[in-house]
């Protein structure tokens, strides 16, 4: 599927336009592949560059200058749902090929090979969702230079859900008791290194202790475990290397 | 030479939450010194044939060929053993896969990614092919040692996007080389010393497309006492943050040093040179 621009003014949908040209050039006069007739509009205002899957955005010294979500852009490496203005216009970047159901069959790794570009460009996209052809590529990439992007902060990928429970150590007995240690990160060790260590990951579902190193094994109020990892409930009490702690769920 | 005292190697490969097949492969022999990890592509089950030829044909000709000449011995052309016959065993891996893609109809296409790494005489000898990668963790320092064959890191090679886009680009899943789908492949093979210590993860790239390099690091510090554990954990990591590509990894320590055993003679020429 390729990426698509969606033309608008004034909330009015103008036009659709296919991103399947590997320079896609807008601006005023009638050369362009988009053209806007419009004043504020330079001649050759900007140019998309596609390749496979990803495009970039590049301002062509423009008089009015070239914005994407309201910021004024030189290059911008284009994410999905990504609005860039024009003057009065908006163009919706829209590029779907990273929807959670066609993601797992479009990350297959495929392999490019220096031969039969176009052919091949049109079979990747038209069928990304069939993992089944034979997946050979192209390379062409060595025409169009200078498209780096600005090193702005990019949106974040979308992290893990954070949707999840935050948990804490508190120490009971020996030389730190009442001190407290949050559990932020995914892997949290406790213990003394070539004595014995066990550590908390925190995952999705919840916290566990496993054993990492030592001849004893942590015990979890009073039950010594064995080298599987146990889930860790409120107020679950841990005893290691001779130290107590209490392990409790924070709001 | 057993390197069993001085490498403990571990490994694990899981289909992930999302794909029904699993097209990794790897393969480990501790006591020679061989790790090898592949990433296989193609339609149906081709994938897993890709990388299962690849692993079990270069473990078993990589064993022969050191069990008969230590890989620290040099040949008359001034090559290493061990790179002379990783060129020749990785040529005859791909074409017996290509050979296989080319006869067959349903493994037409197939391909596979490849990662090996021969360990002796201090040193580690790494040949790779497409993104599967393998990292270093030395002393707190955690760094890729392979660079990818793939588009993407042609586009941050060349100035086109920063590591940091990478992360959110969709050509992710491109390798521009792999084994098994030409008559003929380039492996990349370099040579690196070892060191008391250090910790060497192969992974594939379901393991680094779903795990940042940070987190790896801090996992491999974390329970490098305990190398099942971690491998474990690396998995687990994978499959927590949505594991939507197989992954596999091969963790190997170095726990002590492990020369080479030369006769008296060839230490001698060795002091002399």
């Amino acid at each position: 599927m390729a990426a698509k621009l969606i033309l608008s003014m004034d909330g009015l949908v103008l036009k659709e336009i296919p991103l399947t040209k590997e320079r896609t050039t807008i601006g005023r006069k009638p050369h362009n592949d988009i053209q806007i007739d419009n004043l504020a509009i330079s001649g050759e205002h900007s140019v998309i560059v596609t390749i496979l899957n990803d495009s970039f955005l590049e301002d062509l010294n423009s008089t009015n200058g070239t914005y994407v979500n309201g910021q004024p852009i030189k290059k911008h490496f284009l994410q999905n749902s990504d609005v860039i203005e024009l003057g009065k216009y908006k163009l919706k970047y829209l590029n779907e090929t990273p929807s959670q159901t066609t993601a797992a069959d479009f990350e297959k790794t495929m392999v490019l090979r220096p031969d039969l570009m176009k052919k091949t460009a049109e079979q990747t996209a038209a069928k990304a969702v069939s993992p089944t052809d034979t997946q050979v590529g192209m390379k062409a990439i060595d025409t169009h230079t200078n498209v780096a992007p600005p090193p702005q902060a990019a949106a974040p990928a979308a992290a893990p859900a954070a949707a999840q429970v935050s948990g804490a150590i508190q120490i009971l007995t020996g030389a730190n008791a009442g001190k407290e240690l949050e559990l932020t990160k995914n892997l949290t060790t406790l213990g003394k290194p070539g004595v014995q260590v066990a550590v908390i990951t925190r995952r999705p579902h919840g916290y566990f202790i496993t054993h990492v190193e030592g001849a004893n094994f942590p015990v979890v109020n009073g039950a010594t475990l064995d080298a599987h990892p146990r889930e860790l409930k409120d107020h679950d009490v841990i005893e290691l290397a001779g130290v107590k702690m209490e392990f409790f769920v924070k709001g | 030479m057993d390197l069993s005292q001085a490498l403990q190697m571990v490994s694990r490969s899981d289909a992930g939450m999302v794909r029904s097949h699993n097209e990794d492969a790897v393969f480990i022999n501790a006591p020679m010194g061989l790790a090898i990890l592949a990433d296989g592509m193609g339609g149906y089950n081709a994938g897993e044939v890709a990388s299962g030829m690849a692993t079990t044909l270069l473990g078993t000709e990589l064993e022969k060929a050191f069990q008969k000449t230590a890989p620290h011995q040099q040949e008359a052309s001034g090559k290493l053993h061990s790179h002379v016959v990783l060129e020749a065993e990785i040529a005859r891996a791909n074409t017996a896969i290509y050979q296989a893609a080319q006869s067959q109809p349903q493994y037409a296409g197939m391909g596979t990614t490849l990662v090996t790494a021969v360990f002796y005489d201090n040193m580690m000898t790494v040949a790779h092919i497409g993104d599967s990668r393998l990292y270093r963790l030395r002393g707190g320092e955690f760094q890729a040692i392979t660079r990818d064959h793939s588009l993407l890191q042609e586009q941050i090679d060349s100035g086109m996007i920063t590591a940091e886009e990478a992360r959110h680009s969709q050509n992710k899943n491109l390798v521009t080389r792999a084994l098994g789908v030409d008559p003929v492949v380039e492996p990349e093979i370099r040579d690196y010393d070892t060191m008391p210590g250090d910790v060497y993860l192969l992974c594939s790239d379901g393991l680094n497309d779903m795990v940042e390099d940070e987190e790896i690091a801090l996992t491999l510090q974390a329970l490098s006492a305990n190398l099942e554990l971690a491998a474990t954990q690396l998995v687990q990591t994978a499959n927590d943050s949505g594991g939507r590509d197989n992954v596999s990894v091969v963790l190997v320590r170095i726990s002590r040093e492990y020369p080479a055993a030369r006769s008296w003679w060839a230490r001698l020429l060795q002091w002399f040179r």
